[in-house]
């Protein structure tokens, strides 16, 4: 069923929060993986809130929907959206990144709650995505598994290994979303390595692609619901976003990969979010 | 089957190391529906494929794609199975290091590894093919347990003990031409205990895999010009049997060891850690592969080029009993 118009506004609220707390943190933190964990939140945001068959209380629910975040640097992102679901008391966050924290900048399964897959390494998400997707049929589990992946990410061969598997095994559990905010860390990455035509190669994969605006949750519930509807194949949505999303000063900025902000810019950034959705809400 | 035993095999002594463990999983596969048996490309090289004809819905095979079938391992475990990989060992240690560290061994995962064709086993096959380098990658993964079965009846017991150990196991296994050292399987293995093969007070071989069958065979020659050889099988590189190690070196004061492997980073280097942290003096020797690419050939061919057959042991053993050892007064106090 479409996302209706609160559900829409609901979410965009959500994703304010987000990426208000996203910026708190990392100004507490030192630094963080800023540019694209501000791309990623809105996919983020909507499978939490409204697509993810989960219970906050009960992290290790056999039956739970799976999320990895394949792009492990976005774990900033990743951590602001779990702490805000229940997961953990987001309080904690202000720890992010001090020695003995459990949040560091990619996120350990075995020390965050609802953190479903260790990441940070490139390359890794979708094959342990497709064993947990072949696991759920495996045990006769409902489950569906997501992994978001970077789009810089897909130059690693392992991707491609593991789209090879998913295709051949017809995963129609697994959904993959590509954040293809165009760049990596050295710059735009058609500048640096070819990686389009994504959906085609992905489709030549045994996949059904579909490409949205990464930003707009109308489009990004009807491609979840289509992905979900598909059989006899896994479906990557590759989702166009904005590196920085949000914060003008970032946007679009290959440098805020990874960068630190001081009390001046913290309060520019946040000033540029509220901007932002004041102007969006209405 | 013998009482409390969860596998058997007739004829043991005539298969190969690969032959019983695929012959095991299979036995296995009824006592653990959970078990899910993963390969890449290498079904019947390593003889985990007799797992699938008994159990086709369990057992996957990924193709050549060695990175993605230990992502998948680790993801099937999340999802509550029993996941058991086989491929070369140096497509696990070398190739797909990173999965098995990141993915299975930092997560703790319940994925056993059962890895053939380690060492310089498949001699013929060159350096490519070749994996002296596996125990000092895998020892070096928290988590990570490592065993190195002496013979096949040993890697039956390893893969059935490894079903009930918890989190990561690394099994690594030969191609398994030679006689077994072993004559039944209910002599008491278990991970984590060395087993005294030979008692002896003069030396100690302390040896893993196919170094098992040499040092026992070496001890036999030693035994016959009046040398009383201990030979320790420590199948078991992580967790090492500390205490078997430091009695060794009180008993005997003389410890070779021996291990198809690099002489970097394995069992030697395994041992040596446990001796020098015990403030303990002994000579000490390595035997193994001495820190280069082994040449082409078959595998008792290059166990004999790199001396570490029975005939080199014997050499190494005869210059270590030449070293005078000087007594130390203080031993009993400072065990």
């Amino acid at each position: 069923m479409p996302l209706t118009r609160e559900e829409i506004r609901g979410l965009t609220k959500k994703a304010w929060d987000i990426r208000r707390a996203i910026i708190e943190t990392t100004f507490t933190c030192g630094g963080s993986h800023i540019g694209g964990s501000l791309s990623q939140t809105d996919v983020l945001v909507a499978l939490y809130y409204r697509y993810l068959n989960i219970d906050p209380a009960r992290p290790g629910w056999e039956d739970r929907d799976r999320f990895i975040l394949s792009k492990g640097h976005g774990g900033i992102g990743w951590a602001s959206v779990l702490g805000d679901r229940g997961y953990f008391d987001k309080a904690l966050l202000k720890d992010f990144n001090k020695t003995g924290s459990p949040f560091g900048m990619h996120l350990d399964s075995l020390k965050v709650k609802g953190c479903d897959a260790s990441t940070g390494s490139l390359g890794h998400g979708l094959a342990i995505a497709v064993g947990l997707a072949v696991g759920a049929r495996l045990t006769g589990k409902g489950f569906r598994t997501y992994v978001m992946m970077g789009a810089g990410e897909l130059c690693e061969g392992t991707i491609w290994e593991a789209a090879i598997l998913a295709g051949h095994r017809k995963l129609d559990n697994l959904t993959a979303f590509v954040d293809r905010n165009g760049l990596m860390i050295d710059g735009p990455t058609e500048q640096i390595t070819t990686l389009e035509p994504i959906d085609e190669k992905f489709k030549a994969f045994g996949w059904e692609a579909l490409t949205i605006d990464g930003h707009d949750f109308a489009q990004i519930g009807e491609a979840i619901e289509q992905a979900q509807a598909f059989r006899g194949k896994p479906c990557v949505i590759i989702c166009r976003t904005v590196k920085g999303k949000g914060v003008d000063l970032m946007e679009n900025k290959a440098p805020w990969h990874y960068g630190g902000l001081n009390s001046d810019l913290r309060d520019q950034a946040l000033a540029s979010v509220d901007r932002h959705y004041r102007e969006l809400l209405g | 089957m013998a009482e409390g035993m969860t596998w058997s095999v007739t004829d043991g002594d005539k298969l190969t190391q690969a032959e019983i463990y695929g012959e095991v999983l299979s036995q296995l596969g009824d006592r653990y529906p959970d078990l899910v048996a993963i390969t890449a490309d290498l079904a019947s090289s390593t003889k985990i494929g007799r797992f699938g004809k008994k159990f086709p819905d369990r057992f996957i095979n990924v193709g050549i794609a060695e990175n993605s079938m230990f992502g998948m391992a680790a993801g099937l475990a999340q999802a509550g199975l029993r996941p058991v990989v086989s491929t070369f060992a140096a497509f696990t240690a070398l190739r797909s290091a990173e999965q098995v560290r990141t993915d299975i061994c930092y997560q703790n995962l319940n994925v056993k590894i059962i890895s053939t064709h380690a060492g310089i086993s498949f001699g013929q096959a060159g350096s490519t093919h070749h994996c002296t380098e596996d125990l000092a990658v895998m020892r070096s993964f928290a988590n990570m347990t490592v065993i190195v079965p002496a013979d096949g009846i040993e890697t039956g017991n390893a893969v059935a003990a490894a079903m009930e150990w918890p989190g990561p196991v690394y099994i690594r296994v030969g191609r398994g031409f030679e006689p077994p050292v072993n004559k039944t399987q209910d002599y008491g293995f278990a991970i984590g205990k060395a087993i005294t093969m030979r008692e002896g007070t003069d030396l100690a071989i302390i040896a893993c895999g196919v170094g098992v069958l040499q040092a026992v065979r070496a001890a036999e020659i030693l035994k016959a010009q009046g040398l009383s050889v201990r030979v320790i099988n420590m199948h078991t590189v992580k967790p090492i049997d500390r205490d078997a190690i430091i009695e060794a070196v009180k008993d005997t004061r003389r410890i070779v060891t021996v291990e198809e492997h690099n002489v970097v980073g394995g069992l030697g280097s395994a041992v040596a850690e446990v001796i020098v942290e015990s403030g303990r003096a002994c000579a000490f020797r390595r035997l193994g592969v001495p820190d280069c690419y082994s040449i082409v050939g078959y595998p008792e061919d290059l166990y004999h080029h790199y001396r570490f057959d029975a005939d080199g042991i014997v050499e190494t053993v005869g210059e270590l009993m030449r070293l005078e050892i000087e007594e130390d007064e203080d031993w009993e106090d400072e065990a």
